[in-house]
């Protein structure tokens, strides 16, 4: 498959492997995300998924969005299972049970709790273990699916069920793991942040992360309209302005190497990424400097590692 | 037939499983499962099995694997004890319901706490509603044939479901036994190639998992409980088959010298081979009408084979390796009184419990048991389940 | 499914209930769900596509003269199209159902 790194829709590959009818909310920028991932892989994949909303809604009996192979088990398992499904048809090809030649990818696909938190270790398994596989987090950075409680990923100053804003507490009072490091620490061929809003550079990076010979990881920050607090028709918007104020860069890492993957000459200030959400409608002007300090600082740090990479 | 060879049963169980050539082990070491996990992977690692060894980074995820491999169409063994199957715990019921036939060797061991490596089936009683076929084996001899039979159950089209081999852990894992292998054109002539009704293939695409709602959850426990029933036509099928090609016929509950018994103690695993010389003692020296039952399946528990069997007895006494805390018997004792209930003219059953943690069941501790159930019959005493052997 | 699935005895369902029909979630109308449906201004449209790409539902086809035409068998009037479409030719209006 060629690259793809012009925005020209009509190169896009034409066919949709995940269907619709699917159950997710009006704008669920998760589900854009998915079709795309399944628009670039093709036909020849195998989805192992975790549970959450993308399980839930395209999974309602009797109604299958999957055009391809795909096994629900529980929820912190899609890394072990994916590393079942590669190791069965690896061992199947040796054996002659399957056709050699035939290059199926497999797909791990879990939300940020089903990874960030417990999923973590069958994740951190499965990159060890270096199974020939993709892992995709689509990060909506809340336990969405069960009414928007919190997890390791949800930012800092985010009010969620769990994490609510208060008299006593800003929300979320800890600063997202940053399982895209985690993973990259692993010492895997692929690593990649990603973004529905940036379609071909996503439809990019799942291209290079199934050529990888060994574990890919895909970061894609899902903006969830339900859980955000926001209008449904702002999903895409919201994920730039993600980008665009440094709070989720878009980069790769390929064996080891850093690189940006999308550029802007001039940042815009995290407040306009705040603003239009309900989740951060509570925080304050010091709480927003904190934010902004915070974001410039991993901005610079991931600014370094590119530089090193150059080098 | 094959000259018998001296090997722990660890490694004669290993051998069944490379010979019944396995795609795909994924299993994370734990007492005293540990020598099946590392022999089959030397036996890969020297080529004599090809197959494909996933050292998992916990019990969670070596079911989980298991799952991905068996869907994939892969023939899929594993094997766990006591917390290690606890760890699964949430898996084991997935596995079934999934209809996939993985092969999983239980080295029966106490679950903690307090924290015991020592024999007992607490492990196995924590996952009784799981839905898997139980299958206990009391020699190395039985353990070598069952596991080899069953891929054959499992995998049988009309079975699909998973099953585990209990075998007791150090009291049977760690002893060397005379084993009489089979070659592998034996097995081959026996045990077909797994061919899945439906797997995880982009030729075929299939959705395996979906949501259960309301208005299907239901139906899909019905299907899986039927599954699990009639699986027993198929089980004695193929002890059947082992038998008449082998000559070592399996029964689903064994029966010693049980003729002429007026009592009879009913057991489940290892301790039924000391059982059987506490049988022969009681009846040849001391002219007692006593008898064995040996429950070798588990799960589906054979009613009819137990009503047939327990006619005209007056007294029952199961010995269970486990207890259920606060219930009305313990597990087995429990389950059989329960299948007896409708049963007219049915004996006194006794439940008592033995062996936990690893306390040796000795001869005499039989014989007491025997003596202790008929007084108890003759008094027609009312109990729960009594533990037999602790310190009071 | 030739008969209600919520009719269907345990018997009537397939192995594990696998669902071997992939893709049918096609059959079910997530258009019904919505209040506002997009209509676009095909003058106006210059054929980019990015509404086709921004679409969570894929809701949105290729028309044979280039432009795009939406389903409105799944279009659950969530607006992104039109918030995203560059020339502004795509509207939300409310849904008279």
């Amino acid at each position: 498959m060629d690259a793809l790194n012009v925005y020209a829709a009509k190169l896009a590959p034409q066919q949709e492997s995940l269907a619709p009818g699917h159950r997710a909310c009006q704008g669920c920028a998760e589900l854009l995300a998915v079709r795309l991932v399944a628009k670039t892989l093709g036909q020849d994949f195998i989805i192992a998924n975790a549970t959450g909303c993308l399980e839930i809604v395209t999974s309602s009996y009797p109604h299958s969005a999957w055009k391809v192979p795909w096994i629900h088990v529980a929820f912190e398992n899609a890394a072990a299972v994916a590393s079942g499904v590669e190791a069965g048809i690896k061992i199947l090809k040796k054996k002659g049970k399957y056709p050699v030649d035939r290059d199926i990818k497999i797909i791990a696909q879990a939300g940020d709790g089903g990874t960030v938190d417990i999923g973590l270790q069958a994740l951190s398994g499965a990159l060890e273990r270096g199974h020939d596989f993709m892992y995709i987090c689509y990060d909506n950075e809340a336990y969405m699916n069960t009414g928007i409680q919190r997890s390791s990923s949800t930012p800092y100053g985010a009010s969620t069920t769990t994490s609510p804003a208060g008299t006593e507490s800003i929300g979320q009072v800890t600063m997202k793991k940053n399982v895209v490091e985690i993973a990259a620490a692993h010492d895997i061929p692929y690593v990649a942040t990603a973004s529905p809003s940036y379609p071909f550079d996503l439809m990019e990076k799942v291209r290079k992360g199934a050529e990888a010979k060994g574990p890919a990881y895909i970061h894609v920050l899902a903006p969830c309209p339900t859980g955000w607090r926001l209008a449904p028709n702002l999903a895409l918007s919201i994920g730039r302005l993600a980008v665009e104020t440094k709070v989720f860069p878009l980069y790769e890492i390929e064996n080891g190497k850093y690189r940006m993957t999308v550029s802007y000459k001039n940042h815009r200030p995290v407040i306009d990424y705040l603003k239009p959400q309900g989740r951060f409608r509570h925080l304050k002007e010091d709480n927003i400097e904190f934010i902004q300090q915070y974001v410039d600082a991993s901005y610079e740090r991931l600014l370094k590692k590119i530089e090193m990479s150059e080098g | 037939m094959a000259k018998k060879i001296g090997i722990e049963v660890s490694l004669a169980i290993s051998e069944a499983v490379k010979l019944a050539d396995v795609d795909a082990i994924a299993a994370y070491p734990i007492t005293p499962q540990t020598h099946i996990v590392e022999h089959l992977s030397e036996l890969v690692a020297d080529g004599d099995l090809n197959a494909e060894f996933i050292p998992v980074e916990s019990e969670h995820s070596a079911m989980s694997v298991c799952a991905g491999t068996s869907a994939a169409g892969a023939r899929t063994y594993t094997a766990t004890s006591s917390q290690g199957l606890a760890l699964m715990n949430e898996i084991l019921f997935i596995i079934p319901a999934l209809r996939l036939p993985v092969v999983m060797t239980l080295a029966n061991r106490s679950l903690s706490g307090p924290i015991s490596i020592w024999n007992d089936h607490s492990d196995l009683m924590s996952v009784r509603d799981t839905g898997w076929i139980s299958i206990f084996a009391e020699n190395g001899q039985e353990a070598f044939d069952l596991t080899l039979q069953s891929f054959k159950i499992a995998e049988d089209h009309r079975v699909m479901l998973p099953i585990n081999v209990n075998i007791d852990g150090f009291t049977l894992s760690h002893v060397i036994e005379p084993h009489e292998f089979l070659s592998q054109e034996e097995v081959d002539s026996f045990l077909p190639p797994y061919d899945p009704p439906l797997q995880l293939n982009p030729d075929k695409p299939v959705s395996m998992g979906m949501v259960g709602i309301p208005e299907i959850y239901f139906e899909a426990k019905k299907a899986q409980d039927v599954a699990l029933i009639e699986s027993k036509a198929v089980i004695k099928e193929v002890f059947q088959e082992f038998g008449e090609k082998f000559g070592r016929t399996y029964n689903v509950i064994e029966s010693y010298r049980a003729e002429d018994a007026e009592t009879l103690l009913l057991t489940m695993g290892s301790i039924g081979e000391t059982a059987m010389e506490a049988i022969d003692i009681m009846k040849d020296e001391q002219g007692k009408k006593v008898g064995l039952l040996r429950l070798r399946l588990w799960r589906p528990f054979p009613v009819d084979e137990l009503r047939e069997l327990v006619k005209g007895i007056k007294t029952l006494a199961v010995i269970d390796r486990a207890v259920s805390f606060g219930g009305t018997g313990a597990p087995v004792g429990g389950e059989i009184r329960s299948a007896l209930y409708s049963t007219e003219d049915r004996p006194y059953v006794a439940s008592f419990i033995a062996g936990l943690g690893g306390r040796d069941v000795t001869i005499k501790d039989f014989m007491d048991m025997v003596n202790l159930a008929e007084k108890m019959e003759t008094e027609q005493e009312v109990h729960e389940y009594k533990m037999i052997g602790v310190r009071e | 499914m030739a008969k209600n699935f919520s009719e269907m005895t345990w018997k009537e369902f397939g192995l594990a209930f696998m669902v071997t029909n992939p893709g049918c979630s096609a059959e079910y109308r997530t258009g019904d769900w919505r209040s506002q449906k997009p209509i676009a201004d095909k003058d106006k449209c210059i054929k980019c596509g990015v509404c086709y790409l921004s679409c969570p539902d894929g809701a949105i086809n290729l028309a044979a003269d280039g432009t795009y035409d939406f389903d409105y068998d799944h279009c659950k009037g969530c607006g992104i199209c039109a918030t995203e479409c560059w020339t502004g030719c795509i509207s939300m209006v409310e849904e008279e159902n």
